[in-house]
């Protein structure tokens, strides 16, 4: 199209020089990011895409879906317009991506989830898409369903070979962009290895000479890429990661070896490269402990331990929050945050268990400030022999407006069998723009 | 009747016990200091470095809201960090503090199933830096409990298994032997009424059902405080009560 003509059909066009060889490292550089941030095996798709292999890593970031929300919405925040899918093969996902697919195909979707996209969804070349399309083939479908020996006489291998990639017939290597200046160790061996204990041995030493490298630069790991190169062309992945810099070789060995069982050797691996893809200043330094006190135990390797197997989100301290809405109260921080400054206030009775969401209840009750005489919970009746309150809670206006008004009557009863239950009455008992005057049961006393 | 000398008595005791341990030193104990409780187990207090079992009765077989603060007040009274494995996330961590325990020493993990649940129990009782490992679990076989009990031996830490039941009549699988070193089961009973409206210290029907190298016992007790210590009823104990800072308070 002649700039005139672009100019003409919008209005305000600022036009720019294509600088294909920027368009190339900028994506280089969002895939040094996403290398960063989500899994160890990244590339750039040229001209406009990313390829990433999540296997093993999207529990850290919570699941599949939650990593491809995390994705477009980084992305997003940097002003690039993205539209990201999960497959088990990359053809699919790349074909889910660009034209219309389901964000996450699982194994053994893929057939249903691709027959109906169009050719071009199978990056094939222009000129065979448009002679395939001469011929009356317009989806996936219609070419998975023809016979594949005429097929590749009639039109050559390209179409076949992008078959089998989309459907995992073959496989197709992600080759990953690695960054220069990180501390990275390899070895290659002459024979492919595959037995679980020659990995843990071989895993041992490269940390040992990772450890070696780190203590030159006074680095410590907070996080560790182990990629294993099959000899099929397959890279088996793990990371895992530190809360705080760590060189010691033992505890990185021990996060590694915990995770050999998730390496599949297949016919053997010929090639192991272990990367210390964030690294942060570790220097040597005195003990704060004084001599007479025992220190304190350091809990930081347990920690690691736990969150590299369940995923560091599961791993967490609770804190008290700024607000006197109960749910509101506690925050999740990090397993090694140091004491928080806030507290919860200690006079308040508060139940041990407190249930995800208030659960109505029918009571009865004099207004406006009088305890229930009994309530009826899960189809259990209780007569209430002790009771406690209220205790009122005011909504916050500044979070929510339908808050304004809201007010809380907390109550802490006692029912014959001794049982403690926390109910509350929604609103004040007497002003309706308050509450509904309706009764929730919140948690339990122990 | 013949009655057996009581240092002959004391020293069969004393063997078994080395033949029960095999040789692996022993933590120490946690006095409860409560008399009638210390005196029902062995050495006057909970084994230290050993796996221990609590369950609710009644609604708390499914809830654990009692058993969850009978752990955290024996955790309250160690020094150091806990770990807290938990597989629903409904515990509120500003009750822990009113028992004594800051939100500061608990550190939490949340599972999606049973298994990994044991595994990471396993792993913070081998870790050896923490005072106590909580897991609230509904399964425990004799096996997973064995190798626990090991695990808390060989380090010195405290393993609580806190039983808890999707329904209440799964609750009977709390019958089943398992290698624990005692077996409680905490159930409410009605509070001694107070001269003014309100709600007093709550009072705990504590069974200890299963107690090695000693015998059950059942107590009615008063419920932890703000340091996590359980106390006698005040018209048992011999004394005035004791005033339950924190959770009292009269009705407006």
């Amino acid at each position: 199209m002649a700039s005139a003509q672009a100019h003409a059909l919008v209005p305000g066009l600022k036009p720019f020089d294509s600088a294909p060889a920027e368009d190339a490292a900028a994506l280089e550089r969002l895939a040094l990011w996403a290398m960063r941030r989500y899994a160890p095996v990244c590339a750039a798709d040229a001209p406009d895409g990313l390829a990433i292999d999540v296997t093993g890593a999207a529990h850290l970031r919570g699941g599949e879906e939650k990593l491809l929300v995390d994705l477009e919405a980084r992305l997003e925040e940097a002003g690039v317009r993205a539209r990201a899918a999960v497959a088990p093969t990359y053809g699919a996902a790349h074909a889910a991506a660009r034209h219309g697919g389901p964000a996450v195909i699982g194994a053994g979707e893929i057939g249903q989830s691709l027959s109906n996209l169009p050719l071009a969804a199978l990056r094939l070349s222009p000129d065979l898409i448009q002679s395939l399309g001469r011929m009356g083939f317009e989806t996936i479908l219609d070419l998975e369903r023809q016979p594949r020996g005429p097929l590749t006489l009639r039109f050559g291998p390209e179409a076949g070979k992008r078959l089998d990639q989309a459907f995992g017939r073959t496989f197709e290597p992600i080759i990953p962009v690695i960054e220069i200046e990180q501390p990275r160790v390899e070895q290659v061996f002459a024979d492919p290895i595959g037995a679980p204990e020659t990995l843990a041995r071989y895993v041992g030493l490269l940390t040992d000479a990772l450890c070696a490298q780190l203590e030159r630069q006074g680095l410590g790991a907070r996080r560790l890429d182990w990629l294993c190169h099959r000899v099929d062309h397959r890279i088996e992945a793990v990371r895992v990661g530190t809360a705080r810099p760590v060189r010691d070789r033992r505890r990185l060995t021990r996060l590694l070896q915990d995770k050999i069982e998730t390496v599949s050797p297949g016919f053997g691996i010929e090639r192991m490269t272990l990367t210390a893809s964030i690294a942060e200043p570790l220097d040597w330094r005195p003990s704060p402990s004084s001599l007479a006190d025992e220190a304190a135990p350091d809990v930081s390797g347990l920690v690691d331990l736990l969150a590299n197997r369940i995923g560091a989100r599961s791993l967490y301290r609770m804190a008290p929050a700024e607000s006197d809405v109960p749910e509101r109260s506690v925050r999740k921080t990090a397993p090694l945050a140091g004491p928080s400054l806030a507290a919860w206030a200690p006079d308040w009775p508060r139940p041990v268990r407190l249930f995800p969401s208030p659960e109505p209840v029918q009571t009865m009750a004099l207004l406006p400030d009088n305890p229930p005489t009994h309530f009826t919970w899960r189809g259990v009746r209780r007569r209430i022999r002790r009771a406690d309150g209220p205790e009122r809670i005011y909504g916050e206006w500044g979070r929510r407006d339908a808050e304004m008004w809201a007010v809380r009557d907390y109550f802490q009863v006692e029912d014959e069998a001794g049982e403690r239950f926390w109910l509350f009455r929604a609103g004040d008992g007497l002003d309706a723009r308050t509450g509904s005057q309706a009764w929730f049961i919140h948690g339990r006393f122990g | 009747m013949h009655v057996r000398p009581v240092a002959e008595l004391a020293a069969l005791r004393a063997r078994i016990e080395s033949l029960e341990t095999s040789g692996r030193s022993r933590a120490g104990v946690l006095p409860f200091g409560v008399a009638i409780v210390d005196a029902a187990l062995p050495q006057g207090g909970l084994a230290l470095g050993a796996l221990h079992e609590v369950a609710g009765g009644g609604d708390g077989a499914v809830d654990g809201a009692i058993a969850a603060l009978f752990a955290a007040g024996i955790a309250a009274r160690l020094p150091g960090q806990v770990l807290w494995c938990l597989t629903r996330p409904d515990l509120f961590a500003p009750a822990l503090q009113q028992v004594g325990l800051d939100p500061d020493r608990v550190l939490y993990l949340e599972t999606g199933d049973e298994k990994s649940l044991m595994a990471c129990f396993e792993e913070g009782l081998r870790h050896g830096g923490l005072a106590a490992v909580v897991a609230e679990t509904a399964r425990l076989s004799m096996t997973a409990s064995r190798r626990l009990q090991l695990a808390a031996e060989s380090s010195g830490v405290t393993a609580i298994a806190v039983r808890r039941w999707r329904r209440a009549s799964e609750a009977a699988d709390f019958g089943q032997p398992t290698a624990a070193v005692t077996r409680w089961r905490v159930t409410a009973q009605p509070s001694s009424p107070l001269p003014a409206p309100g709600v007093g210290r709550p009072r705990w029907f504590v069974e200890l059902l299963r107690c090695r190298s000693g015998d059950c016992a059942e107590f009615s007790l008063e419920a932890c405080d703000e340091k996590g210590r359980l106390a006698l009823p005040p018209e048992l104990a011999d004394r005035s009560a004791a005033p339950a800072a924190g959770v009292r308070r009269t009705a407006a």
